[in-house]
């Protein structure tokens, strides 16, 4: 199988589903030159009207992108960092999240919004935030946080394809990361996870880039005799309760990893989930692995401190095994 | 030509300040492109007569909010070269522990409220600040930094408005680099002049050259008292050039395209503020030769030995994570 980098094969799903279907369209701010390189070359070859560059102006582009997939169209909107969709919170929130069931079902909102989520580039504040917390509290849009090549392009095909308002978040700081992609034509359903690594002793669930944060703790447990199984969620709403719920059957502990604040996080709501639906599996109270409670800081030795370590991960399921 | 109205100190005064912010932006470059510097900078270079004309304007007491592109904005507000550079560096020492970096530095007591890194985020900022000017005294102004880009966010239009039908001290400073990001201005609205745009408010707008500091001083002092005087804010729309990239080290997202016309560059960049206001001083006799050498030099000098100290200046430590959360 050709190996791709996580930007190029994000760059691939964009490219084939515009080939395939005329009504997909991307916009939003330097698309073409593509801030970021997931979008670069697309103007090339689809041209001015499938690969719009707008002024700064994310509310209006969210809301133009929810207008035009309400009356037949199935938009890309870009808008770069996770923290610009605070300024079009209200077309997300109020407008795209709740349309189809507002209206009783007369409409559907077929647009996937995609941003860069999270930190780990020392940007400062305002480009370093994981925001997808806030959109897993929206019943009516669906999230994504792929980790690796392979999940990111099917996913992403299945975000275009879904006939729902997606989220599709991607992360900087994983653009390099190379892995298999296969080169026939794949997509990979919204709302399953993907057991990373299969372990007896513990389930580690994780999403986006701390799945690697997992992984490199799971093999570091390894070598202190604990088994760690690492789920990584990709889908954040809907996600995949049943893969979660299976291994806690088998493991008796869970550790849940997340880039977001600690409350009201993905994470509270896995291990909230595992506390009511599995509390007598558990052989340790649940564990939640998250960002410390402060806004972003600039200085790098202070960001990782924030966020969620190795050694934040292997103290977790070190307390469930005590 | 002699500016009359430009007193020798006021002339020595903003070119200091102009100078000033060129040296520390060419060092931040440097120091950009070495590697020393986290995170990412956009540099001011090619800007600096707006900032300083229009805070050549202000006292101590008035207040300016700027953007992403801020350190010239700082500095010509009378900021700390030596806080400023350990704040690129995000070190304990720098303006806000560390804590802020290159987009958000700010110095409450020289009324500097802050960079922000959110395009078109300080405009509604500034509109308070010169709401609680209205609401005490009156004297204070507010004065908003923020580029051609940031006049089509929502917060533009709301922020003018506002300030409008309040008769609210606020000067609204638009600097009209032509880009924003790798989008000609051209491309992002069907206007020439942002500043017709404050008709629409029931505002003054001012047209300005950018690379002209004593014009830049001129309609900034003008704003202001009217301002002070109870009328109203004014949009000033300052044509300018930044002379480099948008971020420092953009060939990497350009991966080989271009989005300038080299000769429309070309022409900007003959106009350069540092060079007009160096012929100024010299050839009226503001300060002689020599004078402005060693002018230069020592600038130069307290660059490098920010610089210097910065890199020196210990990182914040860990347990300073959950300092300055809550009173
Ligand atoms: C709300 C928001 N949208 C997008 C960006 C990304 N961005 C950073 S600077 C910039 C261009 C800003 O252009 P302009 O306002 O003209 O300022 P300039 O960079 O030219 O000084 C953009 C789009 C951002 N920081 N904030
Ligand atoms: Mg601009």
């Amino acid at each position: 199988m050709p190996r791709k980098t996580y930007v190029a094969a994000i760059q691939e799903a964009l490219a084939e589903e515009m080939r395939r279907d005329q009504r997909v369209f991307l916009i939003g701010e330097d698309v073409r030159i593509g801030v970021f390189p997931s979008t670069r070359g697309l103007h090339a070859e689809f041209g001015d009207k499938r690969v719009i560059d707008t002024p700064i102006s994310e509310l209006a582009v969210a809301g133009a992108g929810i207008g035009a997939a309400v009356t037949g169209l199935r938009p890309i909107v870009d808008l770069m960092f996770g923290t610009f969709l605070y300024l079009a919170f209200d077309q997300i929130a109020n407008q795209a999240g709740a349309m189809r069931y507002m209206y009783g079902g007369q409409t559907n909102v077929p647009l996937v919004f995609m941003v860069q989520n999270g930190a780990g580039s020392s940007a400062g504040h305002h480009h370093s935030q994981a925001v997808h917390q806030f959109f897993m509290n929206m019943p009516q849009i669906k999230v994504i946080l792929p980790s690796t090549p392979y999940d990111g392009k099917g996913l992403l095909k299945s975000a275009i394809r879904d006939d729902n308002p997606v989220l599709f978040l991607h992360s900087l700081s994983l653009g390099g990361k190379r892995g298999e992609v296969p080169a026939e034509e794949y997509a990979i359903p919204i709302g399953f996870a993907d057991v990373k690594r299969e372990g007896r002793d513990v389930t580690i669930c994780a999403a986006g880039p701390t799945v690697y944060t997992a992984l490199d703790a799971a093999k570091k447990l390894a070598a202190q005799g604990v088994d760690a199984e690492v789920i990584d969620l990709r889908s954040l709403s809907p996600w995949d309760k049943q893969t979660i719920l299976k291994s806690v059957a088998k493991t008796g502990r869970f550790v849940a990893v997340d880039e977001s604040f600690p409350s009201c996080s993905a994470a509270s709501e896995w291990a909230a989930t595992v506390a009511e639906e599995a509390f007598h599996q558990l052989r340790a109270p649940v564990q939640r692995v998250t960002n410390k409670n402060v806004p972003m800081p600039f200085s790098p030795v202070l960001e990782k401190a924030v966020l969620p370590s190795e050694a934040d991960v292997i103290a977790a399921v070190h307390n469930t095994l005590a | 030509m002699h500016h009359q109205d430009i007193s020798v100190d006021l002339a020595l005064d903003i070119y200091t300040r102009v100078l000033r912010i060129r040296r520390f932006e060419e060092e931040v470059g440097r120091l950009f492109r070495q590697g020393q510097l986290p995170g990412f900078v956009h540099l001011y270079i090619g800007e600096e007569a707006v900032a300083a004309g229009v805070c050549a304007a202000l006292t101590d007491e008035d207040t300016i909010i700027s953007t992403h592109r801020g350190h010239g904005h700082v500095i010509a507000k009378g900021g700390d070269i030596k806080r400023m550079m350990a704040e690129l560096f995000g070190k304990a020492t720098g303006y806000c522990k560390g804590k802020g970096g290159s987009m958000h530095i700010a110095d409450f007591d020289i009324g500097m409220l802050g960079a922000i890194g959110i395009v078109g985020g300080g405009l509604p900022i500034a509109v308070g600040a010169g709401l609680s000017a209205w609401y005490s005294d009156r004297e204070r102004v507010s004065v908003c930094f923020f580029g051609d880009g940031a006049a089509n966010e929502g917060s533009f239009h709301e922020s003018l408005n506002l300030a409008s039908t309040l008769a609210l001290p606020v000067i609204f400073v638009c600097e009209n680099n032509q880009y924003g990001e790798f989008t000609p201005a051209t491309n992002a609205m069907n206007i020439t002049d942002i500043a017709d745009r404050a008709a629409g408010y029931g505002i003054r707008g001012v047209v300005a050259d950018g690379a002209d500091a004593f014009e830049m001083y001129r309609v900034a002092k003008a704003a202001v008292e009217r301002a002070r005087r109870g009328g109203g804010p004014t949009l000033i729309e300052a044509k300018t050039h930044r002379r480099g990239s948008h971020a420092e080290g953009e060939e990497a997202f350009l991966a080989g395209q271009t989005y300038r016309d080299e000769a429309e560059t070309a022409a900007a960049q003959a106009k350069d503020p540092l060079r007009l206001l160096h012929s100024y001083v010299s050839e009226n006799g503001i300060l002689p030769a020599e004078q402005l050498e060693a002018l230069d030099s020592e600038i130069t000098q307290s660059v490098a030995e920010a610089a210097e100290a910065a890199r020196n200046s210990p990182d914040p430590e860990i347990e300073s994570l959950f300092d300055d959360l809550w009173l």
